[in-house]
């Protein structure tokens, strides 16, 4: 979270000025302007066809710019050809060159900038120990696993030591396991070299995991940029809030403000919702309330919740380490509740229609402008 | 040790041929036919009869078993028409011939063909398949009368002569017919559409992201050519190359149309043996020589591939 607040006169090291890229008559990507500092492990999250890898291949080289002009490190690179940046970047596919060994792929970049083959040689053996495919080599691409393969992209793509190294969608093509362990593995790598790495990513949970900071894209434009964590405890949108994570989303209207508290009237929700807002709201504006099924708990008799409300269980998902209970009130509105399964077999287990009552504090949950 | 071994692989094959399931060996099995009726039988009886004396007779030439007036049978193998072949230098120079007009119009049709693949292989996919048939339609058209179009472009008063001199260019028209120019310029002519149909089925499954990876990784287009496109794509050279080379060293009909004396090739030699000279002995054993000479270096290939590929196994 400290990298939030940028030092005014240091010069970010990638600054994307207003750019838009324009398919046809549709705008890939719509104004953009976003500053990524050094050393950051930044994300660019969306689902598809949110603009996000047309924005990464902009920063390589790939696409030019409708309008608008990319900096990397002070320098003005938006008419530069790929070959002539410091930038590398690591495939969705891999493009690994099938008729190369293993140690020739990553040598690739070394050769075109004409290093001496001995010291070549050497930042290959370094590049092969980093990601830890020592032995192979000598082999030629098809002969690995997916795992292996995507390792020795992002040795590729690393060998060079650029100053950004981007990365479109690095674990789309691993299994749940293997993507988990790479997560950590891709962070401590970051760490290590203190290369900036930005990374394109539909998956929530992996931006959420690995990075310092998230743009978070839809349709051509950012939503919010900021940190995993205030991403997720502030959301600005509910377009942000229902992406990253679970959420309940109440609709209301602004009934009354007392300092950083207020009262939203909301059908849906069967009655007044306190929210603690420190922004100046106004008296009947339509706002959403959002908050996380996990924020909610049970209510017992003596609670002090300002946020009350009664349903019945309507489904309940066990998914091992936490049960995702549906609880329907009484204006048809469904809740999304969840309670970690501490025990393996409760002694007065929830279950379907159950009338149960949940509440929740002011200031477990925020407030959406519409 | 070895006959277990042996053993061991025969019951491996005896297995593998219980699990095929019945159709295969129908799909299979008609190729084999094929090949078996209209190549082996038909090389069959070329290699016995380029083994045989010639005589005027009908067919002309003397069977291998004969019997003489004693009674006795003998059976005589003649190979006195190879040692012609050794001997006389006619034949070698047309070997050498064949050779120099293959090998330069095989050169010649990848130098034209490339580009040409490459560019159909890279331009939008609606233009793609329009320009492929622009490239076959060339076949729609007998061969012989395209090969009799091109005498009339390169005649002495033909258009290309009447045009250049319309122009200016030259006040001579150019002697072009009945050289070995005309047999190159008819030989890359009738071929290139060989050569371009496998350069690009090759350049059409390259994948364009290999290029930006190579790119990105600081190559200059050139570059980018030599060490991913070229490499990738050299399957499809061999193929093409293969398929021009191959038959332009038994080509007769251009060099016969288009070619002046100078322009010896095997296989015209092979028709003048046959038809004028009814010598279907030496025309049979040229054939025999013919083929063994294309399959070498085809089989050597073959051998270093799978060499290769093996090696690379085994790693």
């Amino acid at each position: 979270m400290s990298n939030a607040v940028a030092n005014a006169d240091q010069e970010p090291l990638v600054r994307i000025q207003n750019i838009s890229k324009v398919f046809g008559s549709t705008y890939a990507v719509d104004n953009i302007s976003l500053d990524i500092e050094e050393k950051a492990f930044f994300s660019l999250l969306g689902s598809s066809g949110c603009g996000k890898t047309t924005l990464l291949r902009m920063l390589a080289g790939f696409e030019t710019p409708t309008e608008g002009r990319i900096y990397i490190d002070g320098q003005d690179v938006t008419d530069l050809p790929p070959y002539e940046r410091q930038v590398n970047m690591m495939f969705q596919s891999y493009a690994l060159f099938p008729h190369m060994s293993v140690a020739d792929n990553i040598a690739y970049g070394l050769k075109q900038d004409r290093m001496a083959r001995a010291q070549r040689d050497e930042r290959v053996r370094e590049m092969l120990a980093l990601v830890q495919i020592e032995k192979l080599g000598h082999r030629k691409p098809h002969q690995l696993s997916g795992g292996q393969r995507q390792r020795v992209a992002l040795a590729r793509a690393l060998a060079k030591l650029p100053k950004i190294l981007l990365l479109d969608e690095p674990l789309g093509a691993l299994d749940r396991k293997l993507r988990e362990q790479t997560q950590f593995e891709l962070v401590n790598l970051q760490e290590r070299l203190g290369i900036t790495f930005i990374v394109v990513t539909h998956d929530q949970e992996e931006a959420m995991t690995m990075s310092s900071r998230i743009a978070l894209m839809r349709e051509g434009r950012i939503e919010q940029v900021d940190s995993p964590r205030r991403m997720y405890e502030f959301p600005l949108s509910r377009y942000a809030a229902s992406f990253i994570g679970n959420v309940n989303l109440f609709e209301g209207i602004v009934h009354s403000q007392d300092g950083d508290q207020v009262r939203v009237d909301s059908e849906e929700a069967g009655g007044q919702l306190c929210v603690r807002h420190s922004q100046p709201m106004t008296v009947g504006m339509p706002v959403t309330v959002a908050v996380r099924p996990e924020k909610i708990r049970m209510a017992q008799a003596g609670d002090d919740l300002p946020n009350r409300m009664q349903g019945v269980i309507r489904e309940i998902a066990y998914l091992g380490d936490e049960s995702i209970y549906h609880v329907e009130l009484a204006s048809g509105k469904r809740v999304k509740y969840t309670q970690p399964n501490v025990q393996a077999l409760a002694e007065l287990p929830l279950t379907w229609g159950q009338t149960i009552a949940l509440g929740w504090h002011a200031d477990r949950c925020g407030l959406l402008a519409q | 040790m070895g006959a277990s071994a042996g053993a061991g692989a025969l019951t491996a094959l005896r297995a593998r041929w219980r699990r095929m399931a019945p159709g295969r060996w129908l799909v299979t099995g008609i190729p084999w036919l094929w090949l078996v009726v209209f190549f082996c039988l038909p090389f069959l009886f070329i290699l016995k009869i380029s083994l045989s004396e010639p005589a005027l007779a009908q067919p002309p030439y003397l069977g291998w078993i004969r019997e003489t007036a004693d009674g006795l049978v003998n059976i005589v193998v003649n190979f006195g028409n190879y040692r012609l072949l050794w001997e006389d230098s006619l034949y070698a120079s047309a070997l050498l011939g064949s050779l120099q007009v293959a090998s330069i119009s095989t050169v010649l049709c990848l130098l034209i063909g490339y580009p040409m693949a490459y560019a159909i292989a890279r331009a939008p996919s609606h233009l793609r398949m329009p320009l492929l048939m622009l490239v076959i339609l060339p076949f729609w058209t007998s061969f012989l009368i395209r090969v009799y179009a091109w005498m009339g472009i390169l005649n002495t008063n033909g258009i290309l002569n009447n045009f250049l001199l319309w122009l200016g260019v030259i006040d001579q028209p150019l002697e072009i017919m009945h050289t070995s120019l005309a047999v190159y310029i008819g030989v890359t002519y009738a071929y290139l559409p060989f050569m371009i149909l496998p350069l690009y089925a090759t350049l059409s499954r390259l994948d364009p992201v290999l290029l930006e990876a190579a790119a990105d990784l600081g190559a200059r287009p050139l570059r980018q050519f030599l060490t991913i496109t070229w490499p990738q794509s050299v399957p499809g050279v061999i193929a093409g190359a293969m398929l021009v080379f191959i038959p332009v060293m038994g080509e007769f009909v251009i060099p016969d149309l288009l070619g002046g004396p100078d322009s010896l090739m095997l296989g015209k030699l092979m028709w003048t043996e046959f038809f004028n000279n009814r010598d279907w002995p030496v025309a049979s054993a040229l054939a025999a020589v013919l083929l063994v000479v294309l399959i070498i270096p085809f089989l050597l290939l073959r051998h270093y591939e799978s060499r290769a590929e093996l090696m690379e196994d085994a790693t």
